[in-house]
This record gives structure tokens, sequence and C-alpha cells, in this order.
């Protein structure tokens, strides 16, 4: 497998790595998974900061030393898609996790600006009540 | 499709994404009249009253299915080879988000404009909502 650089969106952030498609299939090595992703894989199973998830069939997970994104996306619980021709792939978050995020109904913080520029966060409103609209201005 | 969401003095949602207007102008298109939301905004705004109880705010959250999931994934992938000059590339993945979640608004109407199609008045737009309604529509509102 010829090794490429890539572009992983993990959750929409771009992560810049070094890999290779094999048809649909995309292939890190551990040390570029870790970097890219944050991930390692470890006897214990699949390991990020202090959750490891157990990995059933290694050898599925593993060819040739590099690891298959497809059966590590499945591990994890994640949605993967991918577009070889552009050397470029998607992480998306689990349907758990974004569950999770919506039912603790903390207003997670941004940052846009307004239409001078300056630059407005969610939580320089702390303290007050927010009605925040959202709409597209087709 | 304006979205109103309430969020309290500490940072916590005590209304969820739900669909409201300032006005009526296009009521007979929505069906959704403003005042309700209105008259309960004033009250949450004058008296702090609470449009549901803290206890139940969490339950009306609709969690996303997996296939939704992958939907938006399969957008934001979309979106990044649009960005970067892929754009074939990048109207089959919106495509295919839309087959994975047919009935996300979001999703499908989002994708129109930057597929060069008009998103209020085209007859693909109008095609759309009209399966959209038939299917029973997507409800984006509290009752």
């Amino acid at each position: 497998m010829t090794q490429t650089e890539l572009t992983i969106l993990d959750c929409g952030e771009p992560k810049s790595v070094r890999g290779a498609f094999d048809g649909e299939s995309l292939f890190l090595a551990p040390d570029e998974l870790e970097k890219a992703l944050g991930w390692q894989l470890k006897p214990e199973g699949l390991c990020r900061d202090a959750v490891c998830v157990p990995v059933a069939d290694r050898t599925a997970l593993v060819r040739e030393g590099s690891i298959d994104l497809t059966r590590f996306a499945e591990c994890i619980g994640r949605p993967l898609v991918s577009e070889p021709a552009a050397a470029a792939a998607a992480l998306g978050e689990s349907a758990a996790a974004r569950s999770q995020k919506l039912r603790s109904l903390d207003a997670p913080d941004f940052t846009l600006p307004d239409l001078n520029g300056k630059q407005h966060s969610l939580s320089d409103f702390r303290g007050k009540k927010v009605l925040l609209v959202a709409y597209a201005s087709w | 499709m304006p979205t109103v969401v309430w969020i309290d003095e500490q940072g916590k949602v005590v209304r969820p994404p739900d669909v409201a207007y300032g006005n009526n102008d296009f009521i007979e298109f929505h069906g959704l009249d403003c005042a309700p939301h209105l008259e309960a905004l004033e009250r949450w705004v004058r008296d702090d009253q609470l449009p549901f109880d803290p206890q139940d705010v969490g339950k009306k959250v609709r969690p996303p299915t997996e296939e939704e999931q992958l939907a938006r994934t399969e957008f934001a992938l979309a979106w990044h080879l649009h960005q970067t000059g892929s754009k074939d590339a990048a109207k089959a993945h919106f495509l295919r988000a839309a087959e994975i979640a047919p009935f996300d608004w979001t999703v499908r109407r989002a994708a129109l404009p930057i597929l060069g199609i008009d998103p209020m008045m085209s007859q693909e737009f109008f095609d759309m909502f009209e399966e959209l309604r038939a299917a029973g529509g997507t409800k984006y509102h509290e009752d």
C-alpha cells in the first residue's frame, strides 16, 4: 500500500495524517492513529486517555502492521466515511455520544463574529438569560 | 425555519431547539402562530417562569439515530470536499447523506444552495417539501 498525505475530519476538525487507501479501506500506522486521533492500540484494547475499548478480533483490525480505520471505527462505535480519490475521510460522532451531550442540557460554547467583525462567545453572556435564534438567510 | 433555544443564566438549556417565528408573515406556509412562543418568552424574561419542568426538559430532546449521525458525517465530508475543490465527489456525498437520512430537513435543504439549487423557490425544493409532508414531516417544534 502506498503511503500518502490524507485528511481525516475528526468530528469536523481536519487532521493531517499519513496513511494508505486499499480500495475503500483506509489504513494508518499505529503512531499516525495516535497522532491524528489520540487512540493507541494496547494489549487491553484501543485506548484514549482513561478509556479502553476491548478489541474482539485483533487480526481484523491490524493488517501488515497498519490499523484498518473501518474496523477501528466499528470498535469505538463511530461512523466513518471516506473519499479515496480525494484522500479524505470523516469520523463522526456516535449517536450515543451525541445523545449524552444533548441530554446534559449544557449549552456548548461557540464564538461567532457580529456584522462589524467583533467576536462574541456564548459564555460572554453567562449570568444573563439568552434567547438564541438561528436561521438561514437563503 | 428559525430555530430558537432558551439558555438560562448558568448556561443550561431550559427550552431545547424549537421552531418559532417572530411574526405571522408566513403562517400559511408553516402553520405556526408566533403568539404562544412570544408570550412564553415574556413570562420567562419578566417572571422567571420556565416553559417546562426542569426535570422534563431532557426528555424533550430527541436523540439522534445512528443513520442521522452517519448522514451528518457524510455531510461533513461533503462540505470538506466542496471547500477543497472536489465538487463532483462532494455532490456524491451530499446525495448519499440525503439517502441515508431522507427526512432530515437540515441535511437535505442545507445541501441545496451548495449544489447550486435555490433552497426557497426551486422545483427541487418544493418536491422535497412535498415528499417530507407526505411522509408526515419532521417534527421540529413543541405543540
